[in-house]
């Protein structure tokens, strides 16, 4: 009912494009999946906002060198203190902060490339086309990790901009390849065909008429691109590549492994901040994979379309 | 044949590309090998006088004063030729290719192997799990692996060592290819360490790659087997298995297969890292080393030769694509 008081009030486009939004939220609502992988990444969206909540007794700077070096989880210090005497619970709860953001805006900015560069490439075709596929064929099959690796020596170790930059050139192809392959899908429907008799710019066109409908894979994408971006700004900060002065998840690991956490019998402090990596990748992996099973109903679980059938 | 041709033509053109990337990338970044070597050699108590400095640099293709354009012809030239270089790090002078020669086999060896066991093995639990919708494997596969292929590499090698290899129960050895005691050669104890060394970081790589293509498979598989062919198939009272693996698993493989091609980069960017947890003295240590000491020669020879890794396996897949599915072949 609400929506056909909204669409007499406003222009039709709020009803078209608030109606499948509803709908996506009640799909993601009734996926097991998708519903951990949205627990967790909240969890760690509450622990980048707020960390002071997690870690009521600090006050000061995380990083304070204590008295007790490369102590054993205790009481006081819940998962043991580095070599220097810092406490690695305070740490990796301070760190969130900036391996979230790194994901997030990585992730964005590598959509919105992959965006602008698979879509474009469907609604020009002919040359542009041609040009665009290969450039992403070539930037799909480079290697990208030893890419980063030579990209981040040479611009000098540490900076937070240039590994998100980074991190954006490399990761944006396979999105790419996605975006052009359903928006050629959708070149020939009506209601774009439509848009273009009522002489509509391209630029209307594709944001107004075609992205809406491409929501659910430029959802996915981000998705993807922001796990490939936490696996890959981790792994460069362990080897050292960021900068050894943040705080966040990668670069925890890599003074965990400089004062040789694991053979000072201390695997708390190596593991905690790989686990924490990894719980969040698995949220967007889970969440990735419920979209691809909100998008394609054949992938759901079995037992669960069968209950839904009986009823 | 049209086909081919235009894959092989991919080859050349993103070969290029990677070559001209490691071209332009030096000049264009703050960071100089001029710099680099300047602190380098002068480290070891030795005045670099701007003549020897200008003539090492000159060894991998670093003439500053040149026209850009000649110094581009002649660095393609000098690339494909197979003129890579000297190193200027650790092994100061020591041509690149040397050292890359040493390392290679170690790489191939554990990457490769790891990374094909991978894939098939993940293929074949796919095509079972897709097959079987609603059964015990497919209840517990996709949730499992989505959790795996989402582990960082080097946290599973950290956990790996910290399970086997560290404190009174180790059982496994952490690092280097083999008991540095031994000497390499064709007898049982030389094996057997290098397999017991091998263990660890094969284990990591096959636990964090066969995810994806589990996931894959079993999604291609579940399309696949909608089909009408698969339905005509059953009609026709056709055994299950051959149904399984001729008619379905056959043609959801394609898909996968130019999937392993594409993959195969990230593969080898995790690789990096767990060679570099177990110090396993491969390409990707190497790459490790050759960055800690802005070993600028090497470290791009080093991303050409990824670059060339890749790329063979993508013709090689491409090959395979052209031999089992005929609508390649007549395409184009």
């Amino acid at each position: 009912m609400s929506a056909i008081v909204t669409g007499a009030a406003a222009p039709t486009t709020t009803t078209a494009t608030r109606r499948p939004r509803g709908g996506l939220l009640r799909a993601i609502m009734h996926n097991r999946k998708a519903m951990i992988g949205a627990g967790l990444l909240v969890l760690f969206i509450l622990l980048a906002a707020f960390p002071h909540l997690f870690v009521p007794w600090l006050h000061g700077d995380p990083r304070a060198i204590g008295e007790l070096p490369l102590q054993s989880p205790s009481g006081k210090h819940w998962l043991g203190t580095t070599g220097l005497g810092q406490d690695v619970y305070a740490e990796l709860i301070y760190s969130t902060r900036e391996s979230l953001i790194i994901a997030v805006v990585a992730g964005l900015g590598a959509t919105i490339l992959s965006v602008i560069i698979g879509v474009s490439a469907a609604y020009l075709g002919g040359y542009a086309d041609d040009g665009l596929s290969m450039l992403t064929d070539i930037f799909l099959v480079l290697p990208t990790f030893p890419l980063i690796i030579v990209l981040a020596t040479y611009a000098g170790k540490g900076n937070l901009t240039v590994i998100i930059v980074v991190l954006i050139l490399t990761g944006w192809s396979y999105g790419a390849r996605q975006m052009r392959a359903q928006a050629l899908s959708l070149r020939n429907r009506d209601f774009l065909e439509s848009a273009r008799v009522r002489g509509e710019r391209s630029s209307y066109i594709i944001v107004v008429e075609v992205l809406p409908t491409m929501i659910s894979l430029i959802v996915a994408n981000f998705l993807g691109a922001a796990l490939y971006s936490v696996l890959t700004a981790a792994g460069l900060q362990f080897l050292g590549l960021g900068d050894p002065n943040s705080l966040s998840w990668g670069t925890m690991l890599y003074w965990a492994q400089n004062q040789g956490a694991l053979v000072n019998g201390l695997p708390a402090w190596a593991l905690s901040p790989g686990l924490a990596v990894a719980l969040l990748g698995v949220s967007f992996a889970l969440l990735n994979y419920a979209f691809d099973e909100i998008s394609n109903p054949a992938l759901r679980p079995v037992r669960r379309r069968r209950a839904r059938s009986a009823s | 044949m049209r086909y081919l041709l235009r894959r092989l033509g991919f080859f050349v053109l993103t070969l290029w590309a990677a070559m001209t990337l490691n071209f332009f990338i030096p000049r264009m970044m703050p960071g100089s090998p001029e710099e680099a070597l300047r602190e380098r050699l002068s480290k070891g108590g030795s005045v670099v006088t701007a003549d020897q400095l200008r003539t090492v640099l000159a060894e991998f293709g670093f003439e500053p004063d040149k026209n850009i354009v000649l110094q581009y012809l002649e660095y393609l030239k000098a690339m494909v030729t197979g003129h890579w270089g000297v190193s200027i790090g650790s092994s100061l002078g020591v041509p690149v290719t040397t050292l890359i020669g040493s390392a290679l086999p170690w790489t191939l060896g554990l990457v490769g192997i790891t990374t094909i066991l991978a894939f098939a093995i993940g293929t074949l639990i796919g095509t079972i799990s897709g097959w079987r919708r609603g059964g015990l494997i497919d209840g517990v596969v996709p949730p499992v692996f989505i959790v795996t292929s989402a582990l960082p590499y080097f946290w599973v090698a950290l956990l790996f060592i910290s399970l086997f290899a560290i404190g009174d129960h180790a059982i496994l050895p952490n690092d280097f290819n083999y008991d540095q005691g031994l000497t390499p050669g064709f007898n049982g104890e030389f094996i057997f360490s290098v397999l017991k060394h091998g263990i660890l970081p094969a284990a990591t790589i096959l636990i964090t790659a066969i995810g994806g293509w589990i996931l894959t498979m079993r999604n291609n598989m579940i399309t696949t087997l909608a089909e009408d062919y698969v339905r005509m198939a059953r009609a026709k009272g056709i055994p299950s298995r051959r149904i399984m693996f001729g008619y379905a698993g056959r043609n959801a493989f394609l898909p996968n297969l130019s999937g392993f091609a594409m993959s195969l980069g990230f593969v080898i960017s995790g690789t990096i890292l767990v060679e570099y947890v177990f110090n396993y003295p491969g390409l990707g240590y190497m790459f490790y080393n050759a960055t800690v000491s802005t070993d600028y020669p090497l470290l791009q020879a080093l991303f050409l030769l990824v670059t060339l890794a890749v790329l063979i396996c993508v013709l090689l897949c491409d090959f395979a694509v052209f031999l089992l599915d005929p609508r390649a072949r007549t395409k184009g």
